[in-house]
């Protein structure tokens, strides 16, 4: 194991991985992109990225024998973080060009963004920016959202959208025209977020910097259970 | 929804250059140096575009395309001469979010589906710059507005966008560089016919001409180049220096008197107070 704290980013053939690696770098955080079993399981992090379409993300993480890993990091104490399709990969099942089964980490399905306003339908996908609400007062607090002040604006990319019925597991609230749906989520260590928080300005380099205190304290507890 | 406010930096070789209908290059200074300021300013997103790279058959980009990403945290399009799917993988390897394409798509359509399909929709911006030809018709042009193709600006955003497009970057040729403000007709008619965002590009020469194209062009976003570009000279004491090219006339200031520069946080006040929602300026 190296000496220094190390976050795995889990390289699955998708996603925006150099922006990933920058706002880690930018934030103090060695990476290992790698899509290797031992060095996710080791990692004192892991954040798993992602763009593009949910049953070839599956596909390819059957493939490459990572579903029961990430199910396994994701039940361990290390800390996760999920952006964009790496959040909605952690629901049961996804809508998305058929029926796909997800990890499962979080009961829930992922469906499509059907949004509308006074002038008619939104159009898809949704890229821009929009405002994230805390789903609850102190929803933030003591979290990855912490120091993220309420209706910050974050940028998200994305045709469709987690929806669950677990109480108190979304932290955060976004809204699209008419349509409101969860923007953020917490599971036991994971942190998962719809937006990207790496092309987020400074407001999304806070959550990076949150998760990096998070992975050096994981790394200090560990080396004193060792 | 809220309305995007883009900077557009055109580049040749190492340089920031501005022309008028995407001729008569001029150098205004070191891109990133630009595009650091843009990102600090609140702009939400920054457009790269390789203005020579077509005439070359290649996309130079690079390195600047990794120096910025590294320091730059909101959203990056790369275009300019990107014709293969190797192409795309490198530009997305050196830090681009997504990429615009234009000559390649043109020269063989299903290059957009092919490219959708590698590496999503949201990834593949297709960029059109057009030329009205008469009454409510409007023609793609490629190579910076250099080449014809005698293909409908209008007809070719429906089916680009049916082939996987995630996005219409929409230059106006006929309004680019000359501070006259957008075409709000060729915006709107496009706008309108196809559903995936609109980036408004081309015309801008003054604040509220974004206000404008968003309300009655219904631009889902606007890239912007001369009137923010002129506004930063001014702001960077050190833009114009190490750059390839005389920059003396900058400081003349006799060619840019259709522009009136304003700054991204300027513009985005302008659209606040007439209730467009945008990203507010945060100040660090």
């Amino acid at each position: 194991m190296p000496d220094r704290p190390y976050v795995a980013i889990v390289d699955y053939g998708l996603g925006n991985l150099f922006s990933v690696r920058q706002a880690c770098a930018h934030v103090g955080l060695d990476v290992a992109i790698t899509s290797d079993a031992t060095t996710i399981l080791s990692a004192d992090g892991v954040i798993l990225p992602g763009i593009g379409a949910f049953g070839d993300a599956m596909a390819t993480l059957r493939r490459l024998d990572l579903v029961g890993v990430l199910r396994d990091v994701a039940a361990s104490s290390t800390p996760l973080l999920g952006v964009c399709l790496g959040m909605q990969l952690l629901a049961t099942e996804s809508d998305e060009f058929g029926r796909h089964p997800g990890l499962d980490v979080v009961p829930g399905r992922v469906i499509r963004l059907a949004a509308q306003n006074d002038r008619g339908r939104l159009k898809i996908p949704h890229v821009g920016w929009s405002a994230i609400h805390p789903a609850r007062p102190g929803a933030w607090r003591g979290g990855l959202l912490e120091e993220v002040a309420e209706g910050a604006f974050m940028y998200f990319v994305h045709s469709f959208h987690l929806e669950t019925c677990a109480g108190g597991v979304v932290v955060a609230t976004t809204r699209y025209g008419d349509t409101e749906y969860a923007a953020a989520l917490t599971h036991g260590s994971v942190f998962a977020c719809q937006f990207h928080p790496e092309r987020s300005g400074l407001a999304g380099l806070s959550i990076y910097r949150a998760f990096a205190a998070r992975v050096r304290t994981r790394r200090a507890e560990g080396v004193h259970a060792g | 929804m809220s309305v995007r406010v883009i900077a557009r930096l055109d580049i040749k070789g190492p340089d920031l250059v501005k022309g008028i209908h995407l001729e008569g290059l001029r150098v205004l200074g070191r891109p990133e140096r630009f595009a650091r300021h843009y990102y600090e300013e609140g702009a939400d997103e920054l457009i790269y575009m390789d203005v020579v790279a077509s005439l070359y058959g290649r996309n130079s980009l690079f390195d600047l395309v990794s120096r910025t990403a590294s320091e730059v945290f909101v959203p990056l399009t790369v275009g300019g001469g990107l014709r293969t799917l190797e192409d795309i993988r490198t530009m997305l390897r050196a830090g681009a979010d997504k990429v615009a394409i234009n000559t390649a798509a043109i020269g063989r359509p299903e290059f957009i589906r092919e490219a959708a399909q590698a590496f999503g929709s949201s990834t593949i911006v297709v960029s059109i710059e057009a030329i009205q030809r008469g009454e409510g018709a409007w023609e793609a042009y490629t190579d910076n507005g250099r080449e014809r193709t005698g293909v409908d600006a209008v007809a070719w955003a429906r089916e680009a966008v049916a082939l996987g497009a995630g996005e219409i970057l929409l230059t106006s040729i006929d309004r680019e560089g000359t501070g006259r403000g957008f075409d709000l007709e060729l915006t709107r008619t496009v706008a309108d016919a196809v559903d995936v965002p609109v980036i408004a590009s081309g015309g801008a020469g003054r604040a509220e001409d974004v206000l404008e194209v968003v309300l009655a062009g219904h631009a889902d976003a606007v890239a912007l180049a001369s009137i923010v570009h002129y506004d930063a000279i001014d702001r960077l004491a050190d833009a114009a220096e190490a750059v390839t090219g005389n920059t003396e006339y900058l400081r003349s200031r006799r060619t840019f008197s259709v522009v009136t520069p304003a700054s991204i946080a300027e513009v985005k006040s302008g659209l606040l107070a007439r209730a467009v929602d945008c990203r507010p300026v945060a100040r660090a």
